[in-house]
């Protein structure tokens, strides 16, 4: 499928008098991504959606969503983008179905339209029940997954959740997850900061790093875990009966081979690519017994605290 | 334009089902109903055969059980009301998160403030016109006098401007509430402001008019013009001067030009011939205070637009 870069930033500068919130960012988030978007608390990951969607303007720089200027088409953006801020509100004294009701009135739907939209969408996300309740009787998943409604009522081609599970709990979490996976299903490209890392990892396909308005990194998971850790390199865990250093020598005249480690019976085996057949035969013709051999993952949390090492 | 509408909807329902209104409202009528009671009691007070106005009277006439007239309620509850609809505009949608998501619609920035004032503007409307017909209607009843043409054009020109007052005083609450992120600062602020502008203002007036113009029992009656003009000028920097010389010119136009005759009035009152304004020239005589008013309402609203426009929306 042909790809087409949906949210592109040119050199995004933010400053606060001296502080310099985002610093020359370049994003590319691509369609249909779910775009991972971390770092730890202040690192400017809210300034930049903020900027994406023209709730404040860049120092300098650009950001284009689908080809529009946030900040002089401001309109246009919002009509293809949602967003869902950090500390969502709502209206306390209407109910739910009334807080539907102004954001669809708000997108110039029609009441017809509107009205069978909402229904749809509150049942989607599990809150029927509480339809005619005000919201003031609400949790706060419940107003999360409401939030997630009021995002999707504008069908949009963009959505921004920033720090969406924040405070919930795991049963609540996972809810929030699969709504947000399923958007993405219908072709919504999403963008999700996040620095709480396993859920992420859970559902998306693109990550990007940000420290301290850098962006550090960016790509998927398995992409950053080998640049990070395994120095743009493949590992091989290869578990055997016995190490020798016969074989160790044997495994490092492979081709393509650079470097092998033992640890007890484990032995680290870099490579530029995945050699795991060349070292199972290695290993067969040796002393040793092959118990398992596997390409070493890389977690977020193993890539984000290398990058935070260094930063 | 959809979005506009669409806040305006929201905020008149809002508003119209607020406790606050509906408690302020009910103070406005209640205040309105007890002034016109006393003002058809003694009306007949004062009345002679070339009375002209007979009407307008119930209006200003005041007695000895509330010695208050409808307008000077009127000037006392309009800022209130004004205050109220407008102290918590935009810090509370801040506040309590909507704000960043509103505006995450596809709506202009200027939708949301526009269609606020514009809905607070027609709330106000509602509240001045229904809250004088009332009255209007109370006194035709009571006192079995109709109104002549000229006088129900003075009420009409009495009710816009009363609205013009009130806008003024919301499009202040609502500048506030865009400068001031919490709502009781907001609220306390409008608040201080017009007290200060309602109570203090003609005192300091006459401070620095006696100061700059000292004049006693003997004084000429150069000097005492001369103090009295000092002490209007300064006193006209309140918008509740300039709203009170309006109603005046409206209502009692027998009194003639507020600039002209206001201090000598007392002096010569005696022998003058009642001779009132004609309704044009009341409107010519007012223009200046009109158009002063409209301006202060016009320049609290660009400032509450500039400062709103450009701010950053961090949902915090």
């Amino acid at each position: 499928m042909d790809k087409q870069s949906i949210i592109e930033t040119k050199d995004l500068v933010k400053t606060y008098g001296k502080f310099v919130a985002v610093d020359r960012l370049n994003l590319r988030v691509d369609e249909g991504e779910i775009f991972g978007f971390l770092g730890p608390n202040g690192a400017g990951k809210t300034t930049t959606i903020l900027m994406m969607l023209g709730l404040t303007e860049p120092t300098s720089g650009t950001a284009r969503i689908y080809g529009f200027d946030p900040t002089r088409e401001a309109v246009k953006v919002k009509r293809i983008t949602g967003y869902l801020p950090e500390k969502v509100g709502f209206y306390e004294d209407l109910t739910v179905r009334e807080n539907l009701d102004y954001t669809a009135a708000l997108n110039g739907l029609s009441r017809k339209i509107a009205s069978k939209k909402i229904n749809e969408l509150i049942d989607v996300v599990g809150l029927s029940e509480m339809a005619e309740r005000k919201i003031a009787t609400l949790s706060h998943g419940m107003k999360q997954r409401l939030g997630i409604a009021d995002v999707m009522i504008k069908d949009p081609k963009v959505a921004f959740f920033d720090e969406p599970t924040a405070g919930i709990d795991p049963e609540g979490i996972e809810q929030i997850l699969t709504l947000i996976k399923n958007m993405a299903k219908h072709k919504v490209t999403i963008v999700l900061s996040s620095h709480q890392l396993h859920q992420v990892q859970k559902i998306c396909t693109k990550v990007g790093i940000l420290a301290k308005g850098h962006l550090v990194a960016q790509g998927s998971i398995e992409q950053l875990g080998r640049e990070s850790i395994g120095g743009g390199k493949i590992r091989i865990e290869v578990q055997v009966s016995q190490t020798t250093p016969k074989l160790i020598e044997s495994i490092r005249k492979v081709k393509g081979v650079t470097g092998v480690e033992s640890r007890d019976d484990l032995l680290l085996v870099s490579c530029d690519e995945d050699l795991r057949r060349q070292i199972a035969k290695v290993v067969a013709n040796s002393d040793s017994l092959l118990i398992q051999m596997k390409v070493e993952e890389y977690g977020l949390d193993d890539i984000y605290m290398n990058y935070f090492r260094e930063a | 334009m959809s979005g506009l509408m669409a806040v305006f909807w929201k905020e008149l329902a809002d508003h119209f089902s607020s406790k606050r209104f509906i408690i302020l409202s009910l103070l406005v009528y209640l205040a309105g109903i007890a002034t016109i009671y006393v003002a058809a009691q003694n009306i007949r007070t004062g009345i002679t055969e070339d009375t002209q106005l007979i009407f307008l009277r119930l209006f200003i006439v005041s007695g000895k059980t509330l010695p208050f007239s409808f307008p000077f309620f009127l000037s006392l509850f309009i800022p209130i009301v004004g205050i109220a609809l407008g102290f918590d505009a935009i810090n509370s949608e801040r506040t309590s998160g909507n704000l960043s998501r509103i505006l995450s619609q596809p709506l202009y920035r200027d939708s949301v403030i526009n269609g606020k004032f514009l809905a607070g503007l027609v709330t106000l409307a509602i509240l001045v016109v229904s809250i004088v017909v009332l009255v209007a209607g109370m006194g035709l009843r009571m006192i079995g006098v109709p109104p002549t043409a000229e006088e129900v054009l003075r009420l009409f020109a009495f009710i816009f401007v009363s609205i013009i007052y009130g806008s003024f005083w919301m499009s202040l609450a609502v500048l506030f509430s865009v400068f001031f992120s919490r709502m009781a600062t907001s609220a306390l602020a409008s608040i201080a402001l017009w007290i200060f502008l309602f109570l203090f203002m003609s005192m300091l007036a006459g401070v620095i008019s006696g100061a700059l113009v000292p004049i006693d029992e003997n004084s000429s009656l150069e000097l005492i013009v001369k103090n009295d003009e000092i002490y209007r000028t300064i006193s006209r920097i309140s918008p509740n001067t300039l709203y009170g010389e309006t109603v005046q010119v409206l209502l009692m136009p027998e009194l003639g030009n507020p600039s002209e005759t206001l201090m000598l009035i007392s002096i010569y009152t005696a022998g003058m011939i009642p001779s009132p304004l004609s309704l044009g020239q009341s409107l010519l005589i007012i223009w200046p205070q009109l158009t002063i008013l409209i301006a202060l309402t016009a320049l609290c609203f660009a400032g509450s637009y500039i400062k709103f426009m450009r701010e950053e929306i961090r949902s915090t």
